[in-house]
């Protein structure tokens, strides 16, 4: 693909020159609303935890049904969120290195690692206290470490546990295959049972088909806010800035305040967008696409790696873990089973196989008309990172698009050398940059 | 037996595939390269095609060109598996077979089919909601429709009988299997791990009608044999469900002074613990056996049972002294278990010894040495204790 001509040559930034840190203010009301919601889930589950009302129940990113849940009042945690959380306090490692000494191996989800660790602690961490969940629904959505998480969680902190398996992404035609839809509505309405079971609570449908409403509603504000990155300059970051959206889109999907932050989010961006306003200060020189999860420990640290060269995500992969709503899909307050059912099945990233990651990708580098692609190769998590050199190599050969991979990892701070990812992405930009004056192709 | 098993041992280090081909020009069928864990081997068995297991390189082929597809963290059975592609050697096969027990093996699936469109991928879902009624039923579908893609392979349609037939063809090697393995715990100086090992292995390469008898043959001669018990200890293996050692390594650890009377080794191939009752429709006896009697692997997530439970009922029926978890490195799910294993394995006053080890590996004198000190250790508290 040619890159697009239109923005004017980046001034190299000079090899010792310092990020530009402290000038670039990435925050917005959007980030800081979100700090007031997830302050306030927080506060909900430390108050549980030290035997206040509610219920809790864990579930997974992936395809997440927190609308079954949230029928029932139980509050949504999901282990990601809070082993992110604590890479980003930097307070992962020590966690990480106590489910080592366990028999936990070096090679496992570090994610998982310091959860456990957490757990160890008896669930305190920096932001809230975690409370023994009421329940653990391991949505099976593709990650297979999924289950051996919750297996190990219903271990240790022994709450009742149960596993919705959900059918791979695997026929030739890329469609579920025949009868998968039925299959989870069946198993969504097993833990229906078993959510009635342990809460004392009849299932109440028409509270569902509304909390289903809500997500649908939420879901098309979401796909919108997607849409406006394909605006020149993007109005924010589908990387950097979309995990501050992500919080909200899976803890409170379902919610009011969920729809009301989205709603806000919207407003925001669009008035950015007719300001012409874009996500960096000093404007946007290439459009990228980021495919993998980011270093969570080092995240301010690894995005003025590209905001230094006017690097700028227009799309991401990892924004659709919990869900691909750009796509056109929405839950159906008329199939509320259904709907759900099929988030968790086809409108998911984790779920889908490789290729179709690849044909999402390529969607995003033309639509959102990217220069570039960077996958960020973490160890961790192998659902992304097996086969990413498959990958590149499809892109630079098959699609002439300029790829960059890069490792390091998402949870375990010993997994990211600054020095060595700032000349990778330094050496990949200038190329880009030679490309563009030169019309020729990235060396 | 000795001669006949040298030839074995090269039959299963041979990536030319011997058996497969000499099969395939005798029959005129097709072959389908599965990958070895909870491969649902009846079902192309029954459209008359040659399922084999794809086990990687082992230790005789360099990986060239997958290292530039899957990172240094992956473990090697999925790089060399499809190094084999790139070097033509799965060009005997006509198409593959991919189940999801792990995210790696997952990938791959994906990536053969890009690299190799010629040699179509199947991908069959294995269920892990065990707790449902509706898993069987579930598994029953999902091979209906592996069979569908199969059968578009093999240019022909499944039926319900020569599934049935396929069935009964594999029980009986399962059974002979059976028996080797008993005969291994109660008198582990009658057949060597090694051997056994070698005899799975063949298990895996062959139609099941041609290895019935070799099994049968093997155990007989092994029912005969005089050796007198060595001085060693009795060893249950557990975590090379997958990637396998080296054959090498494996009789390093008998030599260090291990009877193994138990393990885990292929066991994803022979993973049925009684014959599978055919009562109707044998879709659902498939789907059944793997829901409610097949052996509790790292990519089977059962919770209606503790995982360690199956490891520590293994280590107590055989008489155990001790468990090695002999663990593929980097396979995520494998290295998952040893932290549960662990634990069960200290609260039940079970000795372990946790190793690593690579299809490729050449040097054994650390892992052997390890072993030894272990064995040693235990043969000293034993005779203290006496
Ligand atoms: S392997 Fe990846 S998707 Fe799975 S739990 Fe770990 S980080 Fe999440
Ligand atoms: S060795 Fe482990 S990680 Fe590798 S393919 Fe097998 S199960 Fe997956």
């Amino acid at each position: 693909m040619t890159p697009a001509t239109t923005a004017t040559p980046t001034k190299k930034p000079a090899a010792d020159a310092k990020p530009a840190a402290p000038a670039i203010k990435y925050q917005g009301t959007v980030h800081e609303l979100q700090k007031q919601l997830m302050s306030k889930y927080y506060a909900d589950l430390t108050s549980i935890a030290e035997g206040g009302p509610g219920r809790s129940a864990q579930l997974l990113i992936a395809g997440n049904p927190v609308e079954v849940l949230r029928t029932f009042d139980m509050i949504p945690v999901f282990p990601e969120i809070n082993a992110l959380q604590l890479a980003v306090r930097k307070n992962s490692l020590p966690l990480i290195q106590k489910a080592e000494e366990l028999g936990y191996s070096t090679d496992n989800c570090a994610y998982v690692k310091a959860d456990i660790g957490m757990w160890e602690n008896g669930g305190k961490t920096p932001f809230a206290t975690i409370p023994k969940p009421d329940v653990l629904v391991c949505n099976y959505v593709g990650c297979n470490v999924y289950l051996n998480w919750f297996e190990h969680l219903a271990e240790k902190v022994g709450s009742p546990a149960i596993n919705i398996d959900i059918p791979f992404m695997r026929t030739k035609d890329g469609q579920p295959a025949e009868g998968d839809v039925e299959y989870v509505v069946a198993q969504l309405k097993e833990l229906v049972k078993l959510l009635e079971k342990v809460t004392g609570m009849p299932f109440d449908e028409d509270k569902f088909v509304k909390i289903v409403e809500r997500s649908s509603r939420v879901g098309q504000l979401w796909s919108q806010i997607r849409d406006l990155t394909k605006k020149r300059p993007t109005p924010y970051d589908a990387y950097f800035d979309s995990v501050t959206m992500m919080a909200p889109l899976y803890c409170l999907r379902g919610t009011e305040e969920a729809v009301d932050f989205f709603e806000r989010t919207l407003e925001e961006m669009t008035a950015k967008v007719e300001r012409g306003e874009g996500a960096l200060p000093d404007g946007e020189k290439f459009r990228i696409v980021i495919e993998g999860p980011p270093p969570w420990p080092f995240l301010r640290v690894f995005r003025d790696m590209f905001s230094r060269w006017g690097a700028v995500a227009v799309a991401s992969t990892y924004a659709t873990v919990g869900g691909i709503w750009e796509f056109g899909f929405h839950h159906d307050p008329a199939h509320p089973f259904e709907s759900v059912a099929k988030h968790m099945i086809e409108a998911n990233l984790c779920n889908r196989s490789m290729l179709q990651r690849y044909d999402q990708i390529w969607r995003y580098a033309q639509e959102w008309s990217a220069d570039a692609l960077v996958i960020h190769s973490v160890k961790s998590c192998r659902l992304f990172s097996a086969g990413q050199g498959d990958m590149r190599e499809h892109f630079v050969h098959d699609r002439d698009l300029p790829t960059l991979l890069i490792e390091s990892d998402l949870e375990d701070p010993r997994y990211f050398s600054q020095a060595q990812l700032r000349n990778r992405i330094d050496a990949f930009f200038e190329a880009l940059e030679q490309r563009r004056i030169t019309g020729g192709k990235a060396a | 037996m000795t001669m006949t098993f040298e030839s074995y041992r090269d039959v299963i280090e041979d990536r030319e595939y011997p058996t497969v081909r000499e099969w395939r020009d005798r029959t005129g069928g097709k072959v389908i390269g599965c990958f070895p864990v909870y491969a649902p081997v009846e079902v192309p068995y029954s459209l008359g095609m040659l399922p084999i297991g794809l086990f990687g390189g082992g230790n005789r082929v360099e990986i060239a060109n997958a290292d530039s597809r899957f990172q240094s963290f992956i473990c090697s059975i999925v790089k060399s598996t499809l190094e084999l592609g790139f070097i033509g050697k799965l060009d005997v096969l006509d198409g593959l077979m991919f189940h999801s027990i792990c995210d790696p093996a997952r990938n791959l699936a994906s990536v053969m089919g890009r690299n190799f469109p010629q040699r179509p991928a199947v991908f069959v879902h294995l269920p892990q909601n065990f707790q449902s009624p509706l898993a069987a039923q579930y598994m029953a579908t999902e091979l209906r429709r592996a069979a569908d893609e199969l059968g578009a392979i093999a240019g022909r349609k499944a039926r319900d009988e020569d599934l049935a037939a396929a069935i009964v063809a594999y029980d009986k090697v399962r059974e002979l299997q059976r028996r080797l393995y008993a005969l291994r715990s109660s008198s582990p100086e009658r057949i060597s791990t090694s051997e056994l090992y070698t005899l799975s292995r063949l298990a895996t390469l062959m139609d099941p009608k041609d290895v019935a008898p070799i099994l049968e043959a093997a155990l007989a001669g092994a029912i005969k044999r005089t050796e007198r018990p060595k001085d060693r200890i009795r060893v249950v293996l557990a975590g090379s469900f997958c990637e396998q050692p080296p054959l090498e390594l494996i009789e390093s650890l008998e030599q260090a002074g291990c009877y193994i009377v138990d393990d885990d080794f292929l066991l994803g191939w022979r993973t049925q613990r009684h014959p599978i009752e055919v009562n109707g429709d044998p879709f659902l006896a498939l789907g059944n056996a793997y829901v409610n009697d097949s052996h509790h692997l790292s990519p089977k997530h059962d919770l209606r049972k503790p995982r360690a439970a199956g490891l520590i009922e293994s280590a107590k029926a055989n008489r155990a002294d001790a468990v090695i978890f002999l663990g593929a490195k980097f396979c995520e799910p494998g290295l998952f278990d040893y932290a549960l294993y662990r634990k069960a394995l200290e609260t039940s006053s079970i000795p372990h010894l946790m190793l690593e080890f690579e299809e490729k590996m050449w040097l054994y004198d650390r892992i052997r040495s390890e072993v030894e000190t272990f064995v040693e250790s235990m043969l000293f508290a034993e005779a203290k204790a006496s």
